[in-house]
């Protein structure tokens, strides 16, 4: 009886032991459970907008929101620059990083009409090189039903995704096809591509 | 097949590899001219006209008439899994789904369809993609792909089994289907082809992409960290991760 209840004692101790030794590990590193869970608080924001029926122009705000709450804008603008992000000045990446932003939000945010009456389930998650790949369901109505991973990593500081990529196809290196044509058809001029940004979308 | 062009050594793997750029360019001002005199409002047209639940029908029926196409590209690649699963959903809609214009394979919880193609074929046999080309009227695809097209014709073996004009009546469900397609799916098409800054480059890089995700290949080889090469360096190669950097000897 005595020892049982040591012994159980001990058990106790010991797990309160581990949980102290693990948990500030536990708090850095991204693990695929955390990388889950953000895209589960993602998609559980995706999915009220989509069945609030709100109109077109206040779905584009709550996506705003959604992703810069959610995802690494930063990397994701910069890198969609390519090496020309190089020549950028530091006041020129953040209105760059605005203006993307926006634009993202406005032609992305302006499709979610078509979402409406659909659902969004997370299903698995796995490690991929040096992110967390979780993979998500997508069923619309009339449709069948299609793949979404949404690539996270923590190497911005936080738990952010960085990419969504829908069957295949990578939002970061499409936006990067299309901001290298703007790029392109300005010239190479940053401060024209950043005007155009800002009504692009 | 052999005639597959492959990239030099130096090709970063995520640009596309696209040799035949001027040529594929003067063909997607075609497509895109096409598009927008017939196509589209040929696409809108039907899509209105037709009721919704039509149109599912006669792409249900088109798509049934594609399998015996996919059952055989399933045996070339020695997948008789896929083949078998696709042999018992024809059935099964041709006989129950009357002729294919209902799918009670789907709704009784069959397997997908495997969408086998000649294109894939060659690629489960070994046969590089080879260079971006944008086909006529047929759009986006890869020389591996164009000549999985043509071997297609081919391959299905209702082409052999049907009488005329019976045998043209897959063809014509497919053309319908498409058309259909360009309908519904009329905002996301517009959105590549008249609101990118380059539709060209924007097709391109959705259709290798899809496609090398159908293929089940190249998911994570050519994806690169963006924190890695924020910058979008590839060139330098001390900035990548070891597994990402492909021994040019391995092609």
């Amino acid at each position: 009886m005595m020892n049982d209840l040591s012994r159980r004692g001990f058990i106790v101790t010991g797990l309160a032991l581990t949980g102290l030794v693990t948990a500030p590990g536990a708090a850095l590193a991204l693990t695929d459970a955390k990388a889950k869970a953000l895209v589960n608080q993602v998609v559980d924001e995706i999915n009220r907008v989509i069945s609030s029926g709100k109109p077109v122009g206040a779905m584009i705000s709550d996506f705003e929101r959604i992703f810069s709450r959610y995802a690494d804008v930063n990397i994701i603008a910069q890198s969609t620059l390519g090496p020309d992000s190089r020549r950028l000045s530091s006041g020129q990446m953040r209105a760059f990083v605005d203006a993307f932003r926006g634009y993202i939000a406005r032609k992305y945010g302006k499709r979610f009409n078509e979402f409406v009456g659909g659902r969004i389930e997370v299903k698995g998650v796995r490690q991929v090189k040096s992110w967390h790949e979780v993979a998500s369901t997508v069923y619309l109505r009339g449709e069948s039903p299609f793949e979404v991973r949404f690539l996270v990593s923590d190497r911005s500081g936080q738990d952010l995704f960085f990419d969504m990529v829908i069957e295949g196809v990578s939002l970061r290196l499409s936006e990067r096809t299309e901001i290298g044509a703007m790029l392109d058809r300005r010239r190479g001029d940053i401060d024209g591509l950043i005007q155009d940004l800002r009504s692009a979308g | 097949m052999a005639a597959c062009a492959a990239p030099g050594p130096g090709h970063s793997p995520e640009e596309p590899f696209d040799p035949y750029e001027k040529t594929n360019r003067k063909i997607h001002e075609f497509n895109r001219s096409l598009d927008r005199a017939v196509i589209r409002p040929a696409g809108r047209g039907y899509s209105n006209f037709l009721p919704d639940d039509i149109e599912t029908l006669i792409g249900r029926f088109a798509f049934n008439l594609s399998l015996p196409g996919s059952i055989v590209n399933n045996i070339l690649q020695g997948n008789g899994r896929g083949a078998t699963e696709d042999t018992y959903r024809f059935v099964v809609n041709s006989t129950m789904g009357l002729g294919g214009f209902f799918d009670p394979a789907t709704e009784i919880g069959m397997p997908e369809a495997t969408d086998a193609d000649f294109g894939e074929t060659l690629y489960v046999w070994g046969v590089r993609e080879g260079g971006y080309v944008e086909l006529p009227l047929l759009g986006p695809s890869t020389e591996r792909a164009a000549w999985g097209k043509v071997v297609d014709v081919f391959t299905n073996p209702l082409t052999y089994a049907l009488d005329s004009p019976e045998n043209y009546y897959g063809t014509v469900a497919s053309v319908s289907s498409r058309l259909s397609d360009r309908g519904r799916f009329s905002d996301t098409i517009d959105s590549i082809l008249y609101e990118s800054a380059d539709s060209y480059a924007q097709a391109r890089s959705l259709y290798l992409q899809n496609r090398r995700f159908e293929l089940g290949q190249g998911r994570e080889g050519s994806y690169l960290d963006p924190y890695d090469a924020p910058y979008g360096t590839a060139e330098d190669p001390y900035d990548l991760p070891t597994g990402s950097y492909g021994d040019p000897y391995d092609e």
